[in-house]
């Protein structure tokens, strides 16, 4: 009789959190899964944490009474690692959510984990429109850019100025696959041709064997699908080798602020790049990237700033259903626009792109800069219908036709 | 001629170039594994730390130039000097104290400190590099009409090759590398004809690492200044050392520039067999010549 009260009591327990999926767990805890110490590093890592935190601190620390804990963790780039730290993180450790995720190819195995978890991931740093397209998942949102957007971007507005035959030199991994294919795409649908294409190995230092290959190609334009170190150091081996003096152009397709810095601007100068936020755009950017300095010494690059975009949005979403349910969490994220400092009516389609305006930035001459970090000037304002549309359409079983 | 047969064998300019390009990666190659067959060869070290000595030459030389305002050519010899300062207060620290152990030991405190120090400068520096540009003298190109050679990059070549050869020499055919080797064989002995064997190992260790630093500074203006710089080429040096057998410094002179010249052609004819070709070599090697292409058998 007895047992059978407490059964009862029991069930009816189990029914009323199914019913309400409350936030169990004493925290609410939020994942920062990044290259915290190789050739991506400087564009998310540590300063993603940073963001991270101050979109906790910002929110005021607590969601539904429960406060949000931040943990981080180093995937070494290396999809095994990030997928092991994932499982773990949502099966032992209770993350609720995990973010950045710089690495396509890290960032696809998380996508896979999170979706027989069915848990809410966030990835800002990952550029592979896979993520968005053929392996697209109900809980993921992939908020940045991607390489949808950047071939919209730089390679449409290369290919407009003139640029109409191209080499891709590529990072050979699910990244670099992806940005050359679509960036291809965007070339072809423009009228543009592909001579030829190179796949490098991730990390590479010397660059002028493929340098080379590119310079026999004569094609006009030299793409570069890769990043980080890999985008610095092609960049400065073509200035060696006079890619660029024997009349050919570089394309860098995915350049982040920190590359900039890096290179310096007598090197990058005039260089087109296609980034979804620049610190020096608004007051709002400035006022944020302010903040953000004081605490890394760096301005932050796009990755950065949408990490805390993305943390700010999962908990307005979390705190709005009471739940950190991953499918529940992410209806309401689907149905919220999204609005911040970086983004302005954002929205997330169904295959879990963030549609959102990308922007045309150019390298400024050393002698327009200021001083360090006031490197680029807007050309151009990409609307994000335009700039996330899929010239050949999306697989994404999630979305129909 | 049909479309593959174009991609299958590039023309004989291009060739030549990727042969040249091979050539400049094969003189980092040469040099590094340089320092650590000496150092292994004359101490019985396994220097881990050599990776994160040349990235120091290379942070020397920036430090250099953005503190002090000393461009590239005094830090030629500036950066190779303090950096085998600090490497000669490290083997008095640290590599002394071990010497006598199984080389595991070794191994594990060469590696841990390489750690250590790289991680330092990433916390400091970041990941992404400092720029350093080539010097005013070498910049500039050459077009030698199958190919347009950098002047710096020419500059490499023939640096290394005259820092390796000088080395070698140095060793092989002077009075003070055959102390050097004697030591090594029987180092009682030696120290009963009236020499401080301690301080000349303490010497080499320095010179080593000196050579180390010194490739960092070459490689300064090419590549990025960043904390991995040496965690990315120690592996590959380290293999070049094995196929050229541990300690001989000719075989590692040569190994270094041929590794260099085969990476380069596999660039060409299958680019993502690029960075585990040299393994494949060394696994082959170790099959058929345990002790290395050049190498005594112990």
């Amino acid at each position: 009789m007895r047992i059978a009260r407490l059964a009862a009591i029991a069930a009816a327990l189990t029914v009323a959190t199914a019913a309400q999926a409350q936030i169990t767990q004493d925290t609410v805890k939020i994942g920062v899964l990044a290259d915290m110490s190789s050739l991506y590093a400087d564009l998310g890592g540590s300063g993603s944490v940073e963001a991270a935190k101050m979109a906790v601190a910002d929110f005021g620390g607590t969601v539904g009474g429960k406060k949000i804990e931040i943990v981080s963790a180093d995937h070494q780039n290396k999809p095994d690692t990030g997928a092991a730290i994932a499982r773990q993180w949502f099966d032992q450790d209770g993350v609720d959510m995990i973010t950045d995720l710089t690495t396509s190819s890290v960032a696809l195995a998380v996508q896979e984990v999170a979706r027989a978890k069915n848990k809410v991931i966030l990835v800002s740093g990952a550029a592979s429109s896979d993520l968005t397209g053929k392996a697209c998942a109900p809980t993921s949102v992939h908020w940045t850019y991607d390489t949808v957007a950047l071939a919209n971007g730089t390679g449409a507005a290369v290919v407009k100025a003139g640029g109409d035959s191209w080499f891709f030199i590529t990072a050979d991994y699910a990244f670099g696959h992806a940005l050359e294919r679509d960036t291809s795409a965007v070339v072809k649908a423009n009228g543009g041709k592909v001579l030829g294409d190179v796949k490098v190995p991730l990390n590479t230092a010397d660059f002028s064997s493929y340098l080379l290959q590119a310079q026999a190609s004569k094609a006009k334009i030299v793409g570069l699908a890769n990043a980080g170190g890999d985008t610095i150091n092609s960049i400065k081996q073509a200035a060696e080798f006079g890619i660029v003096a024997g009349g050919q152009k570089l394309a860098g397709l995915l350049v982040f602020l920190s590359d900039i810095h890096s290179l310096g601007l007598q090197t990058a100068q005039g260089l087109q790049l296609t980034e979804s936020f620049y610190w020096d755009m608004n007051d709002e950017t400035r006022a944020w990237s302010k903040r953000f300095f004081e605490k890394t010494k760096r301005e932050p690059t796009m990755n950065q700033a949408g990490v805390y975009g993305a943390v700010t949005a999962y908990l307005n979403a979390v705190k709005a259903v009471n739940s950190v349910d991953g499918p529940t969490v992410m209806k309401k994220m689907k149905a919220t626009p999204i609005n911040d400092f970086m983004t302005k009516n954002g929205h997330i389609r169904e295959d879990g792109t963030l549609v959102r305006d990308m922007y045309l930035f150019e390298v400024k001459k050393p002698s327009e800069s200021k001083g360090p970090w006031d490197y680029y000037k807007l050309i151009a304002t990409i609307p994000g219908e335009e700039a996330y549309k899929r010239p050949n359409g999306n697989e994404c079983p999630l979305v129909k036709g | 001629m049909p479309d593959w047969l174009h991609i299958a064998i590039p023309p004989a300019p291009l060739l030549f170039a990727q042969l040249l390009v091979g050539l400049i990666n094969g003189a980092f190659y040469a040099m590094l594994s340089l320092g650590l067959a000496v150092i292994f060869g004359l101490l019985n070290i396994i220097n881990f730390t050599h990776g994160a000595q040349y990235m120091l030459g290379a942070f020397c030389a920036w430090f250099l130039l953005s503190w002090l305002g000393l461009g590239y050519w005094p830090s030629l010899i500036i950066a190779p000097i303090v950096v085998g300062a600090a490497g000669i207060v490290m083997e008095r620290l640290f590599l002394r104290r071990i010497a006598k152990l199984d080389h595991i030991y070794g191994l594990l405190l060469t590696f841990g400190l390489a750690l250590i120090i790289e991680g330092a400068f990433r916390q400091a520096y970041g990941s992404s590099g400092q720029p350093y540009v080539i010097p005013p003298e070498l910049q500039g190109a050459q077009n030698l009409g199958f190919m347009f050679l950098p002047t710096y990059r020419a500059w490499v070549i023939g640096a290394s090759l005259v820092i390796c050869l000088a080395t070698w020499f140095v060793i092989e055919r002077t009075r003070l590398g055959a102390y050097l080797r004697a030591a090594t064989e029987n180092p009682v002995l030696v120290q009963a004809l009236g020499i401080n064997v301690p301080r000349l190992v303490t010497l080499t260790y320095g010179g080593g690492v000196a050579l180390a630093a010194l490739a960092g500074v070459l490689a300064a203006p090419i590549y990025q200044v960043r904390p991995q710089m040496g965690s990315e080429i120690i592996i590959v040096v380290f293999a070049v050392v094995v196929i050229g057998g541990m300690g001989s410094i000719m075989g590692a002179i040569i190994s270094g520039f041929a590794l260099g010249l085969i990476e380069g052609m596999t660039k060409v004819f299958y680019p993502e067999a690029s960075n585990t070709v040299i393994f494949m070599i060394m696994a082959l090697v170790l099959l058929v010549k345990p002790a290395g292409l050049f190498g005594r058998a112990a």
